[in-house]
């Protein structure tokens, strides 16, 4: 019978015992354990061992043995051993580094920019001194149960909240719209954009002034300029005092320069300000608008004190305008409120009366792209770095064997990947510099890289760190475990299910290039149906050229004349706004049978008799303006949709009334897309008047080409308005504005999408050309026993194949779901077709097919002696 | 230098060493220890002991073989230095210095 001491005692003695003894104590102890069993019995044996035990207990004694004075793992020679082998190994295997790096450095690009964007546009106004205390005074009006949200107000609306609540308020500024101005100096004619304000807009802004003082905008006849409108225009010269005309009408003094605004902020396009008293001496109808307030036809910005807090403002302001307008307007329930400057860019949308968002949604979307462009990468680092690891096991063996201690491996494997992720972010950032004019354009941006932000350092380096840690994990803490006699011995195996992780990478990135794909398919399509939709009108060559000085409105018909001359031109008329944009909805309409439960308020159009002609528009019922009716001054042409809200069974020959003036109906035209191609049209109605013409429109002959038709109409144009440059808009230029957003989205998708599958693709190819290197021996012998070609091809493209597949599985209903939710916002969407899913499918299936093929096929058709013989 | 003096249990552990010879370590030192002395002495106390002398230079070690029947746990045998040499030389030297001044007469009485 065998006895054992107390294992309590042998425990603790493990445990805390001198570790530099404690293999011969346990010995000793336990030979002498059973000497004792033998001479005095096992209890006293026991007894004597736990006693011993306990007094050779000696918990705070030292390893003595760790202190190897000779392995230092920082060593300078140690660091730069560990980095010229991992040199050596990036060049002994060039393909893969290629690939690793490409990769990453592609993925941290893409991410770079991104995040550069992001930054852009989250820094958007920033750059103002009093960002936190400028607002913009807005207005939500009810019609008809839904809620408006506008920046237009009346104009008096600055000086009532002056009067009542000025305490809260350090500026009020009123101000008209940033729009084209013609400036001329001499012969110096240009079209710049600017606005007019009130002086307290200098303050506001702090806008850094080069040249003359804040209070320069004081004077009525004065003409703040733009660091770049001054160069424009007076060269080195000094631009203070020369005086300026504005649109041909009035002569201002110029009494400051100062320096451009921020091209990321709401202000970009100011290049000079006029006083605001200058606005209002030019508007001779002003009288009519103030008491009541009228029409909403200005903007007010303001600058709140230091003690206000903008919520309570924001309610003690909102019935400022509800007292002063007259009933009819009242019932609208104007609730004027402060949107501050903060949300201006990003969060711009509201629906029922709440700010829903906006661009923000667009930061989102981009900043989840770059985001998963990036993992994308990182996982392909990965997943080739831990699949060659694999191939080092050996490597481990001998540096163990040779003398190696598990720090010095680690830090090898760790600075290997290091090295990678280091070079990828230096090539990322040069890639970077590269693209960043093209990116700039497509974006409409002015990015920079933030070379001299810490924080850019800071997380790019950081980031490129904890990529390469993360990467170099796997082999650093994994591999050098290996016992280096296995692994010598060839008995060491790698688990049947260390592949597992790298197949749920290579799903998890295929999933996200699938979702891309399908997104931005269904981007595409949304966007080409919205193309397709019937505009209502002939936008091609077709022209309109803005009314910008009086000399233009008074001599129209001699105008209309000379063009319809040149014969290159087939009709030409004016009109209140250009046919792609509605400027004015007006209230006041009434018929009979309306509702008087409802306001009914219409987009309203103003134009000559021969607008219809010259626009192409059809007509659905009645007739076109015409010359030969003098009855036509109060004539009306509906749309569609008007007829439908108003519930005319028969619209022809009914009597609209505006306010008190009496219009007749005479004909109905197909419904035109006016404002956004994604939204219902409006009702509308069309009326002659030749005193609200704002653009003459103009058709170019069919069989005349434009480039010939351009210089005629410039000629007449520069005998009839020389105070002006001659400007002119394409219509179909403008129409395919409406698009430009949804374009720009799409474009920057594409692009992120394409260099997903390439990511994708690179990690694919890199894992393909491993697994065949793995498996030489098994396919040299396959071929010897009979397998074709094609056999194998298939044995080494299922497995990749299926995980494609998979990825597939996952992406479409999430996809789907997401591009739903996307296409709500549109009212004239399409449906999300159901063989997108199935192309991409494909596509992605055909994509990775192809991607593993190549190096399948390579191995297939190796030589069989060859890769027998290897080794 | 530093004189090291011998306690006397230090002295009877390293006599002992010397006496075993190449079999010294733990087990046969406490065993031998116990028979010559014929006190019953702590594996303990000894080992302890052997640490000190040790770490004061009078023996040195190194480790054995491995066997299978301390589980594998290996024995660690203990040889006297140069050092220690001297220190018992020089330690019986006292002993026979004091032992020749004896008077006589002590002696006998001592029954010696």
């Amino acid at each position: 019978m065998r006895h054992h001491p107390p294992r309590w005692a042998t425990t603790l003695l493990r445990w805390w015992a001198d570790p530099n003894t404690s293999e011969e104590v346990e010995g000793d102890l336990l030979e002498l354990y059973n000497h004792w069993v033998q001479t005095v019995g096992e209890r006293k044996a026991n007894w004597k061992y736990a006693l011993n035990a306990l007094k050779l207990l000696r918990p705070f004694a030292k390893d003595k043995r760790a202190h190897y004075p000779t392995t230092y793992l920082y060593s300078p020679t140690m660091l730069r051993n560990y980095f010229k082998i991992a040199f050596r190994n990036l060049l002994k295997y060039r393909g893969y580094s290629f690939i690793n790096v490409t990769g990453l450095a592609t993925g941290m690009a893409v991410a770079i920019l991104i995040g550069l964007w992001l930054y852009d546009e989250l820094s958007y106004n920033k750059q103002f001194e009093n960002y936190d205390r400028i607002v913009q005074v807005m207005q939500h009006q009810t019609f008809d149960g839904q809620v408006n949200t506008q920046m237009a107000n009346p104009y008096l609306m600055g000086e009532e909240i002056r009067n009542k609540y000025g305490n809260d308020f350090k500026h009020i500024v009123m101000s008209s719209w940033t729009n084209g101005h013609i400036l001329a100096y001499g012969d110096k004619k240009l079209t710049k954009t600017g606005n007019y304000f009130e002086p307290g807009i200098t303050e506001m802004l702090s806008l850094q002034m080069l040249k003359g003082s804040r209070a320069g905008l004081n004077d009525v006849n004065s003409i703040l300029l733009s660091e770049s409108a001054a160069k424009a225009y007076f060269g080195n010269d000094d631009p203070l005092g020369k005086v300026m005309k504005v649109d041909n009408k009035n002569d201002v003094k110029v009494t400051g320069v100062y320096k451009d605004l921020p091209y990321n902020s709401d202000f970009k396009d100011l290049t000079f300000i006029l006083p605001w008293s200058l606005y209002l001496s030019n508007l001779p109808w002003i009288k009519e608008m103030t008491n009541p307030w009228r029409s909403n036809f200005t903007q007010t910005y303001a600058m709140l004190a230091d003690h206000a807090d903008i919520a309570q403002v924001s309610a003690k302001i909102k019935d400022v305008k509800l007292h002063k307008v007259r009933a009819e307007e009242r019932a609208f329930k104007p609730v004027v409120f402060l949107q501050p400057m903060s949300k201006w860019h990003l969060y711009a949308e509201f629906k029922d009366g709440i700010n829903i968002g906006g661009r923000i949604q667009f930061v989102w979307l981009f900043g989840i792209i770059g985001g998963f462009v990036l993992l994308l990468a990182c996982i392909n680092f990965m997943n080739l770095s831990t699949a060659r690891s694999e191939k080092r096991a050996k490597e481990v063996g001998v540096r163990k064997a040779v003398g190696s201690v598990r720090g010095q491996l680690i830090n090898q494997f760790l600075s290997e990947s290091l090295l990678v992720t280091l070079i990828s972010f230096g090539l990322a950032i040069l890639l970077v510099q590269l693209v960043l004019p093209m990116f700039n354009e497509v974006a409409d941006k002015k990015i920079k890289v933030l070379w001299q932000e810490p924080l850019f350092w800071l997380s790019g380096i950081g980031f490129t760190v904890l990529t390469g840690i993360i990467a170099g994990s796997y082999p650093a803490f994994y591999l050098s475990s290996f016992r280096p006699v296995q692994v010598l011995k060839g008995t060491f195996r790698v688990g049947r299910f260390a592949s597992v992780p790298r197949k749920v990478l290579v799903t998890l990135q295929f999933t996200v290039s699938v979702a891309l794909i399908i997104g931005t398919m269904v981007v595409f399509q949304q966007i080409d149906f919205a193309k397709k939709r019937p505009a209502g009108y002939a936008i091609d060559k077709l022209l309109y050229v803005p009314i910008s000085t009086p000399d233009l409105a008074n001599k129209y018909e001699v105008v209309r004349n000379d063009l319809l001359k040149t014969g290159a031109i087939a009709e030409v008329s004016e009109s209140s706004s250009p046919i792609t944009s509605v400027w004015a909805i007006n209230n006041g309409y009434s018929w009979k049978g309306k509702d008087p439960g409802i306001q009914g308020n219409f987009a309203a159009v103003s134009t000559t008799h021969e607008f219809g002609k010259t626009i192409g528009w059809e007509l659905k019922e009645g007739r076109d303006f015409s010359r030969d009716f003098p009855t036509d001054s109060s004539a009306m042409i509906l749309n569609e949709t008007a007829v439908k809200f108003m519930g005319l069974k028969k619209p022809v020959g009914e009597i609209v009334k505006i306010d008190d003036k009496v219009f007749h109906v005479i004909g109905v035209v197909k419904d035109l897309v006016m404002q956004s191609p994604y939204q219902p049209v409006f009702r509308t109605s069309f009326v002659l008047d030749y005193n609200d013409a704002s653009v003459i429109n103009i058709k170019i002959n069919a069989t005349t080409n434009t480039s010939d038709a351009l210089p005629k109409i410039e000629a007449v144009f520069r005998k009839h308005n020389p105070a002006a440059p001659f400007e002119y808009q394409f219509i179909d230029e403008e129409y395919a504005k409406k698009f430009t957003d949804e374009v720009r989205i799409s474009k920057l998708a594409t692009s992120f999408t394409i260099l997903a599958i390439f990511i994708s693709c690179l990690g694919l190819f890199g894992l393909a050309s491993f697994v065949a290197e793995q498996r030489t021996k098994e396919i040299g012998i396959r071929k010897v026993l009979g397998a074709s070609v094609s056999n194998l091809w298939g044995l080494l493209s299922r497995e990749f194949v299926i995980l494609v597949v998979i990825a597939c599985g996952i992406a479409g209903p999430i996809t789907w779901y997401a591009m739903n939710n996307w296409m709500q916002k549109f009212d004239y969407r399409t449906e999300i077709s159901w063989w997108i899913f199935v192309v991409t499918a494909l596509l992605a299936v055909g994509i990775a097919l192809l991607t593993v093929s190549y190096q399948a096929i390579k191995a297939a058709i190796v030589n069989p002696v060859k890769s027998l013989k290897s080794e | 230098m530093k004189r090291t003096f011998l306690g006397e249990f230090e002295e009877i552990v390293l006599l002992t060493v010397a006496i075993l010879g190449e079999e010294a370590y733990g087990v046969t030192i406490t065993q031998e220890l116990e028979q010559k002395t014929g006190r019953s002495v702590g594996f303990s106390t000894v080992h302890t002991t052997l640490q000190r002398l040790e770490e004061k230079g009078f023996l040195t070690s190194q480790m054995g073989g491995a066997t299978a029947e301390r589980g594998g746990r290996r024995k660690r045998f203990f040889t006297v230095t140069a050092t220690g040499r001297k220190a018992l030389v020089e330690v019986k030297q006292v002993r026979e210095e004091l032992w020749g001044a004896l008077p006589p007469q002590t002696l006998q009485l001592m029954g010696g």
